[in-house]
């Protein structure tokens, strides 16, 4: 994955940049020595570093204005910065840009039970969001795996997603306000605690925006009180195509489950190896979660056990105790560890139509004997998001453009057979080269236009999300 | 103009000399100046796949037959959309590309989300006659920046939808209404903070200081399977007992018949005056109601959404200062539509924000000028 070339001059005004940014921010906010800035130089996706010029910690909206005017009236990029979680490359540096991390902004402002929203500084994380509210039994419903550890801020970004957005929806169904900072410090203040935009939903747009739009400070999030229990059922069959047309067949029913999903013979091995689970040895399984009473949870559990039944299926676990229900969700909530054991991995985030599911999973499988590497498939069914881990070795040479080229096959046939690149994990600097095979010169011309009006000098996270090519003449024209 | 292809659609925006006025049905008769670009001609199911939950749709296509296909496979668009047509006194047939471009929900926004969050994908033509995608059809989307919402509710004024995707949702096997009568406006808001803060999944909330036979009336509505809703109805019913006497109500003509009254403002609809629809945080929607002094109101989403019946040609917006929150003039004579903005003036910064953004996608300023201001 290229970069662009840092801008040497950029990189020269480092003193004066230092000095300015101390100016407006505590000493200990401003990091710039080398040993330093290492901390900065990926996130999650780790094939790709690169230390920064150097890294701010602000503690407000104010100061986030103060330090973009500054890196604005320079020409400085900026890269905004979360907890460094994304597995997208989203808060790579480069060279010659400033990360502007919101670590050290993490307060609840307000907490409304009456009108169910909380307002909150980005930088909290998302699990301490659910955290701040959990003594009232109420909850913030997106929960991406990585709650526990990832930013608010983030989560807007890549507009995340988790196990529970079959029912909940994801970040922007659950997302009513922002303050943002443009990039020549404007703020704006963007929704509220009442539903719905009065003009053009900006909103909404932001949402997903990977922070090339405006950096997020604070951000209004509708709570919702806890369901009053949950219960998962495992169901294991011998066909990738019999679960697909169950997983079809228990959405056509009405069920609403929280979470439908599904793991692939390669992943229910490593994981049962991993973990001891106990999962049966069969081609496909399927974890389907849903909440209520004990009496409607037992209401749905029942019409979803009749139809799992009518696919003959090899196994049907059900849960009748707390225990029990965690050890289905076990060998799920392990799967990516278990990989990880045996192999590095890749992760991807595509999404198909669910009935396209058997063709896909087919296809996957072909390929993976084709490039000789192994894949686990272990996804969120209900709504056809894909997460093909491969498996690759990084210290063989040659090995990590291998599983590169192989993501990129997957990823362009969940284009081909109706989807999209990516589900929730958005695009960054991994799939930036794909656009090219989802959307036309044009479509990217539109979205480039937003940015355009927000960030007219593309300062803001200028080599994400948009194939190098494409953004050159708006990034070269910043400089 | 009735184009009956996205490419005729594309090659009449482009030839355009003047400003085009979009019209689905126009059932909202909105109606700017310019010559009149009908979208009936886009019209047919593209693909409806029940197993997967989505539905493609060409975006003249009239909403009615969209729900009888819906319907016919036991599912609905889950967000509710209003039918303005009796309070508006208009006839015209609501199409799928109208419903988009105003992002219109009905009272199960408060639980399911509103119009906006079960788009998937668009395609539309921009102010340039260039033919645009975004979204899909697929539940999980991130794939570049979300245009899809920003269509949403932007009145045509940023292109014409030719195609629409949505998420769709199963029909509830039964449902109820808890009713409490009695209520004042502020004690029916905290019934109603009260129902929507349990777990009990309500999907309706409303309340109508003057209801059907006079007096008010505060409406809880429960949807889902029958033992489920039977439950949770009787969960409510303890819970709301302490606001008043409550009822319930189990009858699915009634109980269709009652939430189309809430959603179509049918309490307002048949009285003289101007419609507007003020949306706010729940709890200050008594407080709405107090300031506008109106000759009637009724509230919906827990108090959030304010239904309000004023004086023929008074902008309220000075009224609810200190208020957050935004204020449509949904019905008013053509003067005083000509006088008052239709949609609540933005703050400057945002105001350049949106201006940048139409400024690129309808550079000529042709698309349903002057509708969004
Ligand atoms: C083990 C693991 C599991 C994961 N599981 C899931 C999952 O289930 N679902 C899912 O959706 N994702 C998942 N992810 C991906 C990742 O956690 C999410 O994308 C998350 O939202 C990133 O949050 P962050 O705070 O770490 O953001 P960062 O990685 O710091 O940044 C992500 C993006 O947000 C931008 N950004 C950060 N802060 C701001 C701001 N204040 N203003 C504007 N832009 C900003 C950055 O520039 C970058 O583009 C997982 C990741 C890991 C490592």
């Amino acid at each position: 994955m290229e970069m662009p070339k840092p801008n040497p001059e950029l990189l020269a005004i480092k003193p004066t940049l230092v000095k300015k940014l101390q100016g407006v921010l505590p000493l200990d906010a401003v990091i710039h020595e080398e040993a330093e800035t290492r901390a900065y130089e990926c996130d999650a996706l780790t094939a790709y570093r690169c230390p920064p010029l150097a890294a701010v910690l602000p503690r407000n909206t104010e100061e986030v204005a103060a330090v973009l005017k500054i890196c604005h009236d320079m020409g400085v990029p900026v890269v905004p910065r979360g907890a460094g979680t994304s597995l997208a490359g989203g808060s790579l540096p480069t060279a010659d840009s400033v990360i502007l991390g919101v670590a050290r902004m993490n307060e609840v402002l307000e907490t409304d039970y009456d009108n169910r929203f909380i307002r909150v500084q980005t930088g909290r994380t998302n699990l301490s969001v659910s955290g701040a509210v959990e003594e009232e039994d109420f909850f913030y419903a997106p929960d991406p795996s990585s709650q526990l550890a990832c930013a608010i801020s983030g989560n807007i970004a890549m507009n995340s997603g988790g196990a529970h957005c079959l029912k909940y929806g994801v970040t922007t169904n659950n997302l009513l306000g922002v303050t943002m900072v443009q990039m020549d410090g404007t703020v704006v203040e963007i929704g509220g605690a009442h539903l719905d935009a009065g003009g053009l939903d900006l909103l909404g747009v932001i949402c997903g925006s990977e922070g090339q739009l405006g950096v997020v400070t604070e951000a209004t999030l509708r709570i919702l009180r806890k369901p009053e229990g949950a219960r998962p059922v495992l169901m294991g069959f011998d066909s990738n195509e019999v679960a697909g047309e169950c997983v079809s067949d228990i959405m056509k029913a009405g069920v609403l489950p929280v979470a439908i999903e599904f793991m692939d013979r390669p992943c229910i091995r490593a994981t049962e190896a991993f973990a001891g689970a106990g999962y049966p040895d069969c081609e496909a399984l399927l974890i389907v979660e849903v909440e209520g009473s004990d009496a409607e949870i037992t209401e749905q559990l029942d019409k979803i056990l009749a139809i799992a039944r009518s696919h003959n299926p090899v196994e049907l676990r059900e849960s009748t105790s707390a225990d029990e229900s965690a050890r289905i969700w076990l060998g799920r909530k392990s799967a990516f560890g278990a990989m990880g054991q045996i192999n590095d991995y890749m992760c991807l985030d595509g999404t198909i139509p669910v009935n396209q599911l058997p063709y896909v999973l087919r296809r996957i499988g072909e390929m993976s004997a084709e490039y000789g590497l192994g894949v686990g498939n272990v996804f969120h069914a209900g709504d056809g998001n894909m997460h093909p881990l491969i498996l690759f070795n990084a210290n063989k040479p040659g090995d990590l453009e291998k599983c590169e080229a192989f993501g990129a096959d997957i990823l362009n046939l969940c284009v081909e057979v109706g989807g999209c690149l990516t589900g929730e994990h958005g695009v960054g600097i991994e799939k930036r080269d794909l656009m090219v095979n989802q959307f036309t010169p044009e479509d990217m011309e539109a979205q480039m236009a937003v940015k355009d009006v927000f960030d007219p000098k593309w300062l803001l996270n200028p080599a994400k999300v948009f194939p190098l090519a494409t953004s050159e003449t708006r990034r070269i024209a910043a400089e | 103009m009735r184009p009956e292809t996205e490419a005729e659609l594309a090659e009449i925006i482009k030839g355009a000399d003047g400003p085009l006025s979009i019209r689905g049905g126009n059932s909202r008769s909105m109606a700017p100046a310019g010559a009149v670009l009908e979208t009936g001609g886009l019209s047919g199911v593209e693909l409806y796949e029940p197993g997967a939950l989505t539905l493609v749709v060409k975006a003249g296509t009239p909403v009615a037959e969209v729900e009888a296909l819906l319907a016919s496979e036991g599912q609905r668009l889950p967000f509710e959309p209003m039918d303005h047509r009796a309070l508006l006194g208009t006839t015209g047939e609501p199409t799928i590309g109208g419903l988009a471009a105003a992002n219109i929900s009905g009272p199960r926004r408060v639980q399911a989300g509103a119009c906006r969050d079960y788009m998937l994908g668009v395609r539309f033509v921009d102010g340039n006659g260039v033919v645009l995608k975004n979204g899909g059809r697929v539940m999980k989307n991130v794939t570049g920046y979300d245009l899809v919402k920003l269509m949403a509710g932007s009145y045509g004024t940023l292109g014409v939808l030719s195609e629409v995707s949505f998420k769709v949702l199963p029909q509830p096997e039964a449902a109820a209404t808890v009713l409490i009568d009695g209520l004042d406006d502020a004690t029916a808001v905290q019934a109603m903070s009260a129902a929507l803060g349990s777990p009990y999944d309500v999907t309706g909330a409303a309340h109508a200081p003057v209801g059907v036979d006079g007096t008010p009336v505060t409406m809880v509505r429960i949807e889902g399977f029958a033992g489920s809703v039977a439950y949770r109805t009787e969960q409510l019913q303890a819970q709301l007992g302490k606001f008043g006497d409550v009822r319930v109500e189990t009858n699915a003509v009634n109980l269709a018949a009652g939430w189309k009254w809430i959603r179509d403002v049918e309490g307002l609809a048949a009285q003289e005056g101007d419609v507007w629809r003020i949306s706010v945080k729940p709890s200050d929607g008594p407080r709405v109601a107090a300031a506008l002094n109106a000759r009637g109101v009724m509230y919906d989403w827990g108090g959030g959404l304010v239904w309000a019946l004023t004086d023929p040609g008074q902008d309220i917006r000075s009224l609810l200062a200190g208020i957050d929150g935004h204020a449509t003039l949904v019905r008013a004579s053509a003067e005083t539509k000509a006088q008052i903005a239709m949609l609540q003036p933005e703050p400057a910064p945002i105001a350049a924000l949106t201006a940048g953004i139409r400024q690129k996608y309808d550079p000529r300023g042709i698309l349903n000028t002057g509708l969004m201001g």
